[in-house]
Formats: structure tokens, C-alpha cells, sequence
């Protein structure tokens, strides 16, 4: 039997700013689908129109208990199939992928939406996501375990202060090229060296910026791609994979979940050699460190050799965040939608300045839950 | 894609999510802590089965799948620094007045560090390895805060 296979038929991006008081997700969302309406001509009729939306939210960021309820009627939810994610949005595109392999749906639109402005605290929010016995008693939150890893890392990997400065400034200078990122201004290492320390090793300017944004992509079976795009790009390959929940019980650089996520979904692409196989890395990098980290756990880069890769050059050689990746700012929950969304535009040749010349296959990586400890890989092909 | 720029006539409505909630802290959580408060005896479970000796306790291993719940171990109050930070933000969700030390610490009889708060101690003078004890809280506390801090030997 002919092995199935879906398409991402149409992406459209808002544009990541660090406060949107004016506009409501809600409003972003309908912009998004009109948009994605007027690239891939879809209706919602009940024959042939869209089988399912699957939206992607969180209740704390969004205030709100089942924040799908605040959003389904405008993104054409309403009478049809409707499924939540709250889990990070590449997680939300595996699922819309999953329910037109069963055979179940031909067209799923998966919507995200996240401001982290509206809370008052990113870091009070992120507390929140532990117990409350063991971890939330005594302040953890994403930037203070993060934190905790960075250092480990950093001894373990030979990565310097400086080399993360380098980090910051490539993705700034990346950024620049995206219209879709948020900060886009070029930023000195000297200056992310002077930055204030937030949590050692990391410092204000390792940290991504509060962003607001939403992100809508269509997917369809590869019987009906043809009907909505002449440039279909296939999804081959996903997996995730959770880590232990204690942080203690977890080897903070080794990578676990990561190591698992990319062999499983390499595996189900058909690639044997991670290393040669991508000509567009786009990774979920919140903090500088997580970026040399996460491309060890990828095989892109030698365990233990962080440090050295990036003195080398080797992000920049092997395609990672053309768009600038998280680090020039998008809101936690949707960073990895957006991650695939720029390596459909790439796949698609449609990614402007930042167009990585003849890109036929993309990692769209995200990482969320504290210290990295959930970990998700979605290969593209075009 | 851009939303309208008009800012006129938009009105930002102030909230506050807060609950008073309640939270069971299930029976091995509740021997753990309730020995941490009455007795400031730090309690771990011992995995018979792949020989580790787990805190916070849990009810199974993760890794054997064996149940180790009443398998209770006394740890020793003293352990050693594995990783550590200086938290140097403010917020009200932070059980101290940074800056302060937030540090992985692996209490001797263990064989899995937690996250916990130093003090007494530079923290340009703080190493991996490092030895520290506990310091207990001066009055009951019902989470692992029961433990105030650590500080160096």
C-alpha cells in the first residue's frame, strides 16, 4: 500500500511585536485565516471544506479555562471538528497531521495564538507549570532552571560568554532579514557581553523578547494538495519525546528527549545521516546557550563540542535560524509553529532576504516545559 | 500580517487570575513532608529493583517501573552543589530577596539532586561540589521550603 502523505498548503505569520495591547488574538487569528484563504481558495462547506481546526493556546497566558473558547468561531471552528493543543504548536501541526493520516479529515487548519504581554509576569506564569509541593515552593520558573542547564553546559561544552554573545548577534543579523521577527535590530556582542545578568550565565540580552504573535498554516492529504497550492511541501518525518519531570533526575546536557525526538522522526523520514541530510535548521532557541545545545542533540554538531562549532562557524554553515529562530522573539506555546512555518516559506522559496538558496528539505525543532524537557522535530520537504 | 494601527477607542480591561485552591499532596508526598516539617528528617525512596534513591519521593521508578513507595530511606542533611545560578530578577513568585542562589543539591544516601536555595556564601565563591547542609525553617512550612535554605559546611 502507497504509504500516505500530507501537505502544508498555505503558512501566514503575524508579526511578532512585544506588545499588541491593541489588537485581540482573537483579531490576529481572523487576519491569519483571510489571508490563508486568499492563498489556497478553502471554504467551509460541509462537502469538501475544512474537516478540523485544531487551534493552540494556553489557558494562563490567555486568562482564560479552555482558551479555545475564546477563539473557535473565529477561525471557522464552529460546526465541524474542533481539538485543542496545550502543548507547544508544532505539537498542534503533528496532530493535524495525524488526524488526515488516520483518514478521518482531508483538511485540518491549525491555528496558534499566544500574548505573553497581557500576563504581568512571563516568569510567574512559568512557575506556575510545576508543583507545588517540590518545585513551585521554592521559584522555579523557565528562566532560573534554564539557568541551572546553561552552566552545566557551558563547563561541559567549552562555551564562552563570548561565543553566546556571537549567538545573539548572528540571530539579530538574521532577524534583520525577516519581516515576521520582532527584534530585527543588529545588536553588538559587545553589547550582549555588557548586558545585565538576569540569572548567571544568562544574561538580559540570551533571553528571547516578550513577544505577542499568531501563526496559521492548512494542511491537506495528498489527494486534494493539488486544490490548494502548486507548491505542496510534505511533512515526512515528526516525533516527541518527554523527559523526567524532576529536574534532578535528568541529565541537563545530555540531551535525552532531544536525541529521541530527531531519531524517531528521522527514521520515519527515511534519513540516515542527520548531519548532511537538512539545508534549513529552524530551532526553538529561548536563551543564546540552548542553541549550540539543541544542535548537539540534533547530531548536527559533536557531543561536547558546542563551543568549538560555533568559533567554527557551524550555524551559520549548516542553515540554522535563517529567520533569526526564537531568540529575535516569539511567545512561548507557538515558537516551534513559527519555526515551521519559515521552513515552509523556505522550502516554498518564498522566504525573501533570508531564502536559503535551493532549501528542498527543513528541521522545524521546538523545546518547551523547563531546562528543555520536552523536545519535538518535524521534518519538511518540498 | 498587520491588524489595523488604529489605537483610538481601544480599551485594555485590568484582571487578576487568583484561586484559593487546595492540592492533595497524595500519600507518599504527605509522609515526605509532613517528616520534613514535624521531624526535619529529609525522607528518599530506594528503588529496589534498579537500586536508586529518588527525592522528591514518588510513588514508582520511572525507569523499572517498580513500585518503591514504602521503600523509605533517611537521607543525611548534608550533600554537595551540582549546578548552580544567581537569580538576580525580582518577582513574587521568588521565595527570597535576589540576589540569591539557586542550586541543584545532592544530599548524601541520594542519587538524584533537587533544586534549592543557598545562602551564607559568595556567590563567586560557589563550586560544583561544593558541601552544604541543611538549614531548617523556624516555623512549620507544608512544602519543600520546610527546608529554609542550605549553607556551606
Amino acid at each position: 500500500m502507497k504509504k500516505k502523505r500530507v501537505a502544508v498548503c498555505a503558512v501566514s505569520q503575524r508579526r511578532n511585536e512585544s506588545d499588541l495591547w491593541y489588537e485581540r488574538f482573537q483579531g490576529m487569528l481572523l487576519d491569519l485565516l483571510e489571508d490563508l484563504r486568499k492563498q489556497a481558495g478553502f471554504h467551509f462547506e460541509e462537502e469538501g471544506g475544512v474537516d478540523m481546526v485544531v487551534s493552540c493556546s494556553d489557558d494562563i497566558f490567555d486568562a482564560r479555562t479552555i482558551s479555545d473558547g475564546g477563539v473557535t468561531d473565529v477561525l471557522g471552528a464552529h460546526f465541524r471538528a474542533e481539538e485543542k493543543i496545550a502543548q507547544e504548536g508544532l505539537n498542534a501541526v503533528a496532530y493535524g497531521a495525524s488526524v488526515i493520516l488516520s483518514g478521518h479529515a482531508d483538511l485540518v487548519l491549525v491555528m496558534g495564538h499566544c500574548k505573553e504581554s497581557q500576563g504581568e509576569s512571563r516568569n510567574r506564569i512559568t512557575n506556575l507549570g510545576f508543583d507545588p509541593f517540590y518545585g513551585r515552593a521554592v521559584g522555579l520558573d523557565f528562566t532560573n532552571t534554564c539557568a541551572l542547564q546553561a552552566r552545566q553546559y557551558m563547563t561541559s561544552s567549552n562555551v564562552s560568554d563570548r561565543d553566546l554573545a556571537g549567538v545573539v548577534a548572528r540571530a539579530r543579523r538574521c532577524g534583520g532579514n525577516n519581516p515576521f521577527a520582532n527584534a530585527r535590530q543588529p545588536v553588538d556582542p559587545g553589547k550582549v557581553m555588557a548586558s545585565p545578568m538576569l540569572c548567571d550565565p544568562i544574561r538580559r540580552l540570551h533571553a528571547w523578547p516578550v513577544s505577542d504573535g499568531a501563526v496559521g498554516m492548512l494542511l491537506a492529504s495528498e489527494e486534494r494538495a493539488g486544490e490548494f497550492t502548486d507548491k505542496p511541501v510534505w511533512i515526512t518525518g515528526f516525533s516527541n519525546c518527554m523527559d523526567s519531570y524532576f529536574l534532578g533526575d535528568r541529565n541537563l546536557v545530555g540531551n535525552f528527549a532531544l536525541r529521541k525526538a530527531a531519531g524517531r522522526a528521522c527514521a520515519r523520514a527515511g534519513i540516515a545521516n542527520p548531519a548532511e541530510a537538512f539545508d534549513v535548521v529552524e530551532l526553538t532557541d529561548a536563551f543564546a546557550y540552548q542553541q549550540p545545545l539543541w544542535l548537539e542533540g540534533l547530531g548536527l554538531c559533536g557531543e561536547g563540542r558546542g563551543g568549538e562549532f560555533l568559533r567554527e562557524g557551524g550555524p551559520g554553515k549548516c542553515g540554522v535560524n535563517p529567520s533569526g529562530g526564537m531568540l529575535c522573539g516569539n511567545p512561548m506555546m507557538i515558537a516551534g509553529l513559527y519555526r515551521a512555518a519559515e521552513s515552509v516559506l523556505q522550502l516554498r522559496g518564498e522566504a525573501g532576504k533570508r531564502q536559503v538558496k535551493g532549501a528542498s528539505c527543513a528541521l522545524a525543532h521546538s523545546s518547551s516545559g523547563p531546562a528543555g524537557q520536552f523536545q519535538s522535530v518535524l521534518i519538511l520537504e518540498a | 500580517m498587520d491588524g489595523g494601527a488604529d489605537k483610538e477607542h481601544c480599551f485594555v480591561v485590568e484582571a487578576r487570575m487568583a484561586l484559593p485552591n487546595e492540592y492533595f499532596a497524595g500519600r507518599t508526598g504527605s509522609r515526605f513532608l509532613t517528616a520534613l516539617r514535624d521531624e526535619k528528617r529529609i525522607l528518599g525512596v530506594r528503588c529496589p529493583s534498579c537500586g536508586m534513591t529518588f527525592v522528591p519521593p514518588r510513588e514508582y521508578c520511572e525507569r523499572c517501573w517498580s513500585k518503591i513507595a514504602e521503600n523509605w530511606v533517611e537521607l543525611e542533611k548534608e550533600g554537595e552543589i551540582v549546578a548552580h545560578t544567581v537569580v538576580r530578577y525580582e518577582d513574587r513568585h521568588l521565595p527570597k530577596k535576589p540576589p540569591y542562589i539557586l542550586a541543584l543539591i545532592q544530599l548524601k544516601g541520594a542519587d538524584t539532586p533537587f533544586p534549592h536555595i543557598v545562602e551564607g556564601v559568595d556567590p563567586a565563591y560557589v563550586f560544583p561540589g561544593m558541601a552544604v547542609r541543611a538549614v531548617f525553617a523556624k516555623v512549620p512550612v507544608n512544602t519543600l521550603m520546610g527546608i529554609d535554605h542550605f549553607e556551606p559546611l
